[in-house]
């Protein structure tokens, strides 16, 4: 090939790169393994990991442990999905762009709401975008943000505030819940945005049907809300059944494995109304040109996006987490209607025994006592550090220390479990426990 | 050709594919727990299927979807190289599939080190000082990078440097992330002659707004696939106007061990890991966009960073006081690290060199052989690096068959198309990159359909013109979707059509 170039050598290929910049020394790095060798070597690292299947872990926080189907990673994994790219050229992507339209649908079967795009990177970055399209093209005003949506997302939300110029206002908690006095004397006219997590942070229920007419007292403020743990979707009031305008948050946990938190899948959907405003890709339905006008499936409503309008585009999102809506949207399928009914049921449950057995232990006491789904506040007789130290003797993993990010609750721990815990992991967790009782 | 009817179109009433594990602990009434009027009216009509519904509607579906796997897919700046199958394996195993992203640092210690050094193998092939790993694309990346830049400034009491930079051929991220970094974006057009910077342009736009400027974003090679010889000079200019350089990586996948960005001048650049590392695309992600930098901006990345201690332990260390904050959840699209890891340890030093000189070699080859046939863009660059722009203007001219037309006959032949009509300067753009990992056979087949397309072009427009023909749907209305947007199915939409022509 070179001969055909007319080059004698690589190096002649190489000529358009400047001396002065070229690396004239071979790259610092550990040597080519062989197939063989290098997965000896990754398994030996994944094994200095204790991962969930050799640990009981009441972990959540954002993050949850979750039964996957075996139909579904043999169906996402197949190569013509995971080797693909975006759908530019749709003729020969029909399949990706359908399994992301029937995404697309099933997340406005979730929240109840008109429109949903092909996904975001995560829950955090899902609810700037929400912010966004609130707050319009010229990225300026007020968003009033309860304390009790997760601590990384309201991080995250800062990070880009300061870079585009908006500001956000926190309002406080209350047993657990956002204060709903703190809450109306926040809101003003000027107030572009609220967004409440449900479940919260705590894994409180917040009372939205309470919330939604203060939000919505200002004809102009946008209701968003956000949920990280979407099997609640199959008990509580589905967004669009407490006036919702908008809904983000984290699908991960539906098909798709933990992987130390990502990749992660970002969800949004909204009222029609704000369908100009969508960020990342959509996709739609159509037909052929010409005479066959047989039904097929595109990228669309393309002018809002980065690739078309550039600077004055809805976001910059171009690479989303399609192959994770794919998972999302098998397990969905699988899980199907009752299913997602008997999911929730079942994380409500087996968390409100574990926090009754918990509660019960002396020294060990629910910090709140608002409505929660499957995650719950305890307050501990110890340091939560070393409560973690103790419950590790176990394999277990207790909940997360709250005291990282909410100073009065230093000593306090969110415990969460779903429908991966059974009586007899939550009740070597009480036994645990109750060698530290006070 | 048949259609496949959407999930919500099949199954029945009460029927499932997933169970569920068992009810063990006694179950109070749910009303009792939660009130009332917090409840779900409306249970969520998600589809009642049983698995064997779901496994032949899903494998269909993947039939109908073209892949790395499935042919030659010469993507320009999308680098569409095969994807190990090892990269897949390593991913799932559950040392790494099956971790909490918050669980205790001593229960994760090959997890942080998997990071720590990733991070160091990219700081070293970057040239630059340290790297975050937490975006979780190539555009995330270029926005974390600007954040930093604009911290930067703002600590020097620069905050007022409000321009940024892009050049005319530059990818659309790069505005966007521009504005969303709350910066404005200033085009700078390409030379003609040579294809890079109008150097000109530059100077002046420094003569007299070198104050304003926060930064300029440059992918480089460009998206011509052209090498800009005035790296140097345009990292010197631009520092000594008081701004930063970005480098876009999109196309590191040229520079593996040949040069560096940190070398060329650049204060930041992103990977796209999911190019340059192949983890696959997965139909448009997951990604990932970690980004370099160099010293002066190491106070301001994102936290956690993944650090060691003298014991030899592994931990997350919190950013400094200066940190731009978080910019996403958790630590990084780790599921996607893990491929580029194991990617980078394949290869070694040597192995990433080949890799960018394969590249570069079967670009160069394409552009070589399909000169005949189609104009080149910038023909008077004597070598591209990993990718080159082809036109169809002369197509166009002659027979009115377009780029699309010929992306679309393309198909036809079992390969999926360029990027077409990009970058926006070049009229009738065809970018082509075919990787390195391309077998010789497969390149001379696709210069052979090239050349036919061509021919056809000439002889019987009519064929490019109304193609594909043997996919399975022809071209599809685009204008219709834009005006009537369908983007969800619901009860009573009629039913996918298309079936009823095959029975």
């Amino acid at each position: 090939m070179l001969e055909r170039l007319g080059l004698r050598s690589m190096e002649d290929l190489l000529e358009p790169v400047p001396e002065e910049v070229r690396l004239r020394r071979p790259l610092n790095l550990p040597p080519a393994l062989a197939e063989p060798d290098l997965k000896r070597l990754m398994m030996g690292m994944a094994a200095r990991n204790k991962s969930l299947d050799r640990v009981i872990s009441f972990l959540g926080a954002g993050s949850y442990e979750r039964a996957i189907p075996s139909v579904v990673p043999h169906l996402q994994r197949r190569s013509e999905f995971v080797t693909s790219y975006t759908p530019y050229q749709p003729e020969v992507s029909q399949g990706m762009l359908q399994a992301i339209y029937e995404f697309q649908t099933m997340v406005c079967q979730l929240t109840g709401l008109d429109i949903a795009n092909a996904s975001l990177y995560d829950g955090a970055t899902a609810l700037v975008e929400a912010v966004f399209m609130a707050l319009g093209p010229g990225g300026q005003g007020e968003v009033v943000i309860s304390a009790a949506i997760d601590p990384q997302y309201r991080r995250v939300l800062r990070t880009y505030a300061h870079a585009r110029g908006f500001s956000v206002r926190e309002v406080a908690t209350e047993n657990g819940v956002t204060s709903l006095t703190a809450l109306e004397a926040a809101i003003g006219p000027q107030t572009v945005a609220v967004a409440i997590q449900q479940p919260n942070f705590f894994g409180c229920i917040e009372d939205v049907k309470a919330i939604e007419p203060l939000v919505h007292r200002h004809s102009r403020t946008v209701f968003i809300s956000v949920t990280s743990e979407p099997a609640s979707f199959g008990l509580l009031a589905s967004p669009a059944e407490y006036q919702a305008d908008i809904a983000v948050g984290e699908l991960m946990s539906f098909g798709n494995p933990l992987s130390f938190g990502g990749p992660a899948l970002g969800f949004l959907a909204a009222r029609e109304r704000f369908l100009r405003l969508m960020p990342g890709r959509l996709v739609g339905q159509t037909v052929e040109e010409g005479s066959a006008r047989q039904t097929g499936y595109v990228l669309t409503l393309q002018a809002r996006e980065q690739h078309i309008r550039r600077e004055r585009a809805t976001s910059n999102i171009c690479t989303n987490q399609s192959l994770l809506a794919v998972g999302a949207t098998i397990y969905m399928a699988a899980l199907g209607k009752e299913g997602l009914r008997e999911l929730a049921a079942l994380c409500l449950h087996k968390a409100h025994y574990a926090q009754r057995q918990i509660g019960a232990l002396p020294g060990f006491e629910p910090a709140f006592s608002a409505p929660f789904f499957d995650e719950f506040v305890i307050r501990l007789p110890i340091s939560a550090n070393r409560l973690q130290e103790h419950l590790l003797q176990y394999d277990i993993i207790g909940g997360y220390d709250l005291g990282r990010d909410y100073p009065d609750l230093a000593n306090h721990m969110l415990f969460c479990v779903t429908e991966m815990r059974t009586r007899d992991d939550i009740d070597r967790l009480v036994a645990a426990l109750k060698e530290v009782a006070a | 050709m048949s259609v496949e009817p959407l999930i919500f179109e099949k199954g029945a009433p009460g029927r499932r594919a997933a169970t569920l594990p068992a009810l063990d602990v006694p179950a109070e009434p749910v009303e009792g727990l939660v009130p009332p009027h917090l409840l779900r009216q409306e249970p969520a009509p998600l589809p009642e299927v049983s698995e064997i519904e779901i496994v032949r509607h899903y494998t269909h579906l993947s039939q109908r979807n073209f892949g790395v796997d499935t042919g030659f897919y010469p993507l320009g700046s999308c680098t569409m190289k095969y994807n190990p199958k090892l990269h897949e394996d390593m991913a799932a195993l559950p040392g790494f599939a099956l971790l909490h992203p918050l669980q205790p640092e001593s229960t994760v210690q090959g997890a942080i080190q998997l990071e720590y050094e990733l991070e160091q193998y990219l700081a070293e092939i970057a040239g630059m000082a340290r790297v975050t790993l937490q975006p979780s694309a190539g555009a995330h990346g270029e926005l974390t990078g600007l954040m930093l830049i604009k911290a930067y400034h703002e600590q020097r009491g620069e905050g007022h440097r409000n321009l940024v930079l892009i050049p005319d051929n530059a990818h659309g991220t790069n505005p966007a992330s521009a504005t969303l970094a709350g910066y404005r974006a200033v085009e700078i057009k390409t030379d003609p002659a040579t294809g890079g910077l109008d150097m000109d342009r530059l100077r002046s736009l420094l003569d007299s707004q070198g104050g304003q400027v926060a930064a300029i974003m440059l992918t480089n090679p460009n998206t011509l696939g052209i090498f800009d010889q005035n790296a140097v000079e345009i990292a010197r200019l631009v520092h000594e106007a008081g701004g930063q350089l970005y480098y876009d990586g999109a196309n590191a996948n040229a520079v593996l061990g040949i040069t560096r960005p940190g070398d060329m001048g650049f204060d930041v650049v992103h990977f796209n890991l999911h190019k340059t590392c192949s983890t696959p695309h997965g139909g448009g992600g997951p990604g990932a966009g970690p980004i370099g930098v160099k010293e002066h901006l190491v106070p301001f990345l994102p936290g956690p960073l993944p650090a060691k201690d003298e014991q030899g332990n592994y931990y997350w260390a919190d950013p400094g006081p200066l940190s731009i904050g978080k910019v996403r959840a958790n630590t990084g699209n780790f599921g996607v690290l893990v491929r580029a890891y194991t990617y980078i340890r394949t290869y070694g030093p040597e192995g990433l060199l080949r890799v960018a000189q394969s590249a570069i070699l079967n670009a160069n080859y394409l552009r070589h052989e399909l000169a005949s046939d189609y104009e080149i863009a910038f023909p008077q660059v004597r070598l591209c690096q990993h990718e080159f722009v082809a036109t169809a203007q002369r197509q166009k001219q002659e027979s009115g068959v377009t780029a699309n037309d010929i992306a679309k006959r393309l198909l036809d032949f079992g390969m999926y198309a360029p990027t077409v009509y990009f970058p926006l300067i070049v009229h009738e753009a065809m970018m082509i990159e075919p990787t390195e990992t391309e077998t010789r056979e497969t390149l001379d087949y696709f210069i052979k359909v090239m050349r036919q397309i061509a021919q056809e072009a000439r002889s019987n427009p009519e064929i490019v013109k109304t193609a594909p023909h043997t996919t399975p749907v022809g071209r599809l209305d685009q204008a219709l979707a834009a005006r009537r947007p369908n983007l969800r199915w619901k009860p009573g939409q009629e039913a996918t059509h298309g079936l009823g022509q095959l029975l």
